[in-house]
């Protein structure tokens, strides 16, 4: 009795892990090798996977077979370095993508607001420009003020460990909006730079740089 | 003895390698977040919203301004009911702007199991994945 009970676990067992094995992503030639280049970077070809193959998609589900792909949708937009692998504030500049302003209103325009913040930053990294104008573009003014950010000068203290807890720009950002590691899109402005000009001043510097 | 040790490990094996290859299995959309406050309760599969596709049609503002919906994962509480009076979902799935909420499945795509959460390679904590 406990033989075959043993037998019966151990067959299913080994189903189940040649079932895991073939399920598991196929390595390629190269992997045979422990000293290749870029061991842990995600290559191009695993980024936008379709949603039969992301791991939380039921594929068993007909709704599931019906849904657009990623890589099908970003095909005509500019691409980036990191999280959808899309630049949406390109693709919103060059009109590749028109979301609307108002659910049934397509022609209804933002109403945008071109004011940029310069933050002088504590640490070692360049200046954050905060640009008004490209978060006007897609969020209400009620979606950051008050909460998380109260709309006064010098009162939101903010660090890049409370950012990374997901508190004010960590609310979107590292989420839906550009990740934290793409440092470079935030901290901008060269240190010192800044400091000699108002914060007007040094808008357009850095509006240049995105142009 | 010692063969009931060995089944009762051989017995875990299978739920350890599942376990293991699931996890490892998931590499989602970056923004596609998971809703299960009440579908799996319900009966049904869990929803998967998927932020580029509707951000591609909408600004960020609609859904989270127009329609109400909280910027935290799950904050929001949605029931078809409320969808099918033309709240949350329903202000577009409607038949008029999108498809109407009769196409059950193609919210209602996720595994059985998941959790409230975004999926999608987040690389922030806290109130979006709570």
């Amino acid at each position: 009795m406990v033989r075959s009970k043993f037998f019966v676990s151990l067959i299913s067992s080994l189903g189940i892990i040649a079932l895991s094995v073939a399920w598991m992503p196929v390595p390629d030639a190269a992997a045979a090798d422990p000293n290749t280049f870029n061991r842990l970077m995600k290559p191009p070809s695993k980024r936008n996977p379709p949603p039969t193959q992301d791991g939380i998609h039921d594929p068993g589900s007909i709704g599931t077979q019906g849904l657009q792909t990623p890589r099908e949708a970003f095909k005509p937009l500019p691409p980036a370095q990191s999280g959808n692998y899309v630049d949406w504030v390109k693709a919103f500049d060059a009109k590749k993508i028109q979301p609307r302003f108002d659910s049934k209103d397509p022609k209804a325009k933002p109403v945008i607001m071109d004011l940029t913040i310069v933050r002088q930053v504590k640490g070692s990294m360049p200046d954050v420009i905060f640009p008004h104008k490209q978060h006007t573009e897609w969020l209400d003014c009620s979606n950051c003020h008050p909460v998380p950010f109260v709309p006064q000068k010098g009162a939101n203290q903010m660090s890049m460990a409370s950012i990374m807890l997901g508190e004010s720009c960590g609310v979107c950002h590292g989420k839906v909006a550009f990740p934290v590691a793409d440092c470079r899109r935030c901290h901008t402005e060269t240190k010192g730079k800044a400091t000699k000009t108002s914060a007007k001043a040094a808008a357009k510097p850095a509006k240049s740089k995105k142009k | 003895m010692q063969a009931t040790i060995h089944i009762t490990k051989l017995r875990l094996l299978p739920v350890a390698m599942l376990l293991l290859v699931g996890s490892a299995a998931v590499r989602a959309e970056f923004g596609d977040i998971v809703l299960n406050n009440v579908s799996e309760q319900q009966g049904m599969r869990p929803v998967i919203f998927q932020h580029w596709f509707h951000r591609i049609r909408f600004q960020c503002r609609v859904c989270h301004n127009e329609l109400k919906f909280e910027m935290r994962v799950g904050a929001t509480q949605v029931t078809m009911d409320q969808i099918s009076q033309g709240r949350f979902c329903g202000a577009c799935h409607n038949g008029e702007i999108a498809w109407t909420v009769e196409n059950c499945d193609l919210c209602h795509t996720g595994k059985p199991g998941l959790t409230t959460k975004i999926q999608g390679g987040h690389e922030t904590k806290g109130p979006g994945i709570w």
